[in-house]
């Protein structure tokens, strides 16, 4: 399923929101089998890079290039507030899914077996964003992009998580996480976006241009 | 994709299934329903201006479901999922139009027998309000799906959507409702015509809509 010359690269991106530039002259490279951990305070511009490199929105600047299907987890689920769990995750495997047999084993590696039959709205935090990692792993896209995917999970689903990323980057995937928790993955690479931040004489030549 | 998208729309707007969605073709027919008793029992009067009120009460009634027609799907990441897995925002809206017209069409033109009955509304008259709003509601639910796809990132989307219909509508109304005045069928074309505009447009500027909500 998973091609085995996938890979994720930006060349010097740049992206903003509104009028304010959160960085500049960021590349990075990952070739099929890697890792990378993006770190950065709140508001330094991690989804907005995650959504970038996903083609959901025009960089301000730069390109991105990848090969490989590519999917994005973020705090939206994608998943249908009314109805049950195991109808809404069955939407997206309809789409995504070879074999229904995997299904349940999915849903059972994630611990949703007994909540598939409660409404989505009725999850709690953490049980939502198990939901859409389930989402991700129907779908078994080549590149992952995952935005905080710690966060509001307990001990044992965050050890789950970076086990699910080993698995991946061993089957030649992709993984680009973006957390403010260290994830163990041995081998990943990472880096703080901060540093690709405009510095001051930056900002002002912007604001004059403008 | 395209059918497993549609039928999950469908389940959503459609009337019985999704949450409240009869709601569009309950007001149609409880406006038919009050008008008699509003302008008094006069049964000329109602023929003569009763073929007006079921396409406001139509026009109306299209307009009801917009608010979640796109603006939750937006929030909900959905129309994200489907981009990353290759589908067009173009293709989406095609969808979405067609499953909101056939969540409100049908059923309000099955509600405009007892409509018509309430307000005597009879014979050839009767043939062009039924064909007239059978060509009309496509153009309506065209309009609808833009402006929903138009205000979805706007706070005040619910008060701008009712101020764009009214110039967007009013081409509409004016032959289908003329049709019935001066009991011209040749209106009716130009409604049919006016309703295949909208709806070849509709998808485009709807994805447009989206894909621009999303660079905010």
């Amino acid at each position: 399923m998973q091609a085995s010359f996938s890979f994720l690269a930006a060349e010097n991106l740049a992206c903003r929101r509104g009028e304010r530039l959160l960085f500049r002259k960021l590349s990075f490279r990952l070739e099929a089998g890697s890792a990378c951990h993006v770190t950065g305070a709140n508001g330094a511009g991690k989804t907005t890079l995650l959504r970038a490199l996903a083609g959901l929105t025009t960089p301000y600047a730069g390109e991105v290039q990848r090969k490989g299907a590519l999917d994005l987890v973020d705090e939206r689920t994608g998943l249908d507030p009314d109805l049950p769990l195991g109808k809404a995750l069955a939407f997206w495997a309809k789409i995504d899914l070879d074999s229904p047999l995997m299904f349940d084993a999915y849903c059972e590696r994630l611990g949703l077996n007994n909540l598939l039959e409660v409404p989505m709205r009725y999850l709690s935090t953490g049980q939502k964003k198990r939901a859409a990692l389930a989402r991700m792993m129907i779908w078994g896209a080549d590149i992952w992009l995952l935005d905080e995917p710690l966060s509001g999970l307990d001990t044992a689903s965050q050890a789950l998580v970076s086990e699910l990323v080993r698995e991946h980057c061993s089957y030649r995937g992709i993984a680009l996480i973006a957390s403010h928790q260290p994830l163990d993955v041995p081998g990943m690479t990472s880096f703080a976006i901060e540093d690709y931040a405009p510095a001051q004489e930056d900002f002002g030549s912007e604001e004059e241009d403008a | 994709m395209i059918l497993a998208l549609l039928r999950r729309d469908l389940a959503q707007f459609f009337p019985f299934t999704g949450s409240g969605a009869a709601l569009p073709t309950v007001f149609f027919v409880a406006v038919a329903m009050l008008f008699p008793f509003a302008v008094g029992p006069d049964v000329n009067l109602l023929a003569k201006t009763g073929g007006g009120v079921v396409w406001i009460a139509a026009l109306l009634a299209a307009i009801l479901p917009l608010e979640k027609l796109v603006a939750r799907d937006i929030a909900l990441g959905f129309f994200d999922q489907l981009r990353l897995r290759g589908a067009t925002e173009e293709a989406m809206m095609a969808v979405r139009l067609l499953a909101h017209w056939l969540s409100f069409g049908p059923p309000l033109l099955l509600a405009t027998f007892p409509a018509a009955a309430l307000l005597k509304i009879e014979g050839e008259s009767f043939s062009i309000l039924l064909l007239g709003l059978l060509a009309g509601t496509p153009g309506l639910a065209a309009i609808g799906l833009m402006i929903a796809a138009l205000t979805a990132s706007l706070r005040a989307g619910a008060a701008l959507s009712g101020l764009l219909l009214i110039p967007l509508a009013l081409p509409i109304l004016i032959f289908g409702a003329g049709a019935l005045a001066r009991a011209d069928p040749v209106s009716l074309g130009f409604v049919g015509a006016i309703s295949l505009g909208l709806v070849a447009i509709a998808p485009f500027a709807a994805g447009a809509a989206i894909r621009a909500a999303r660079e905010q």
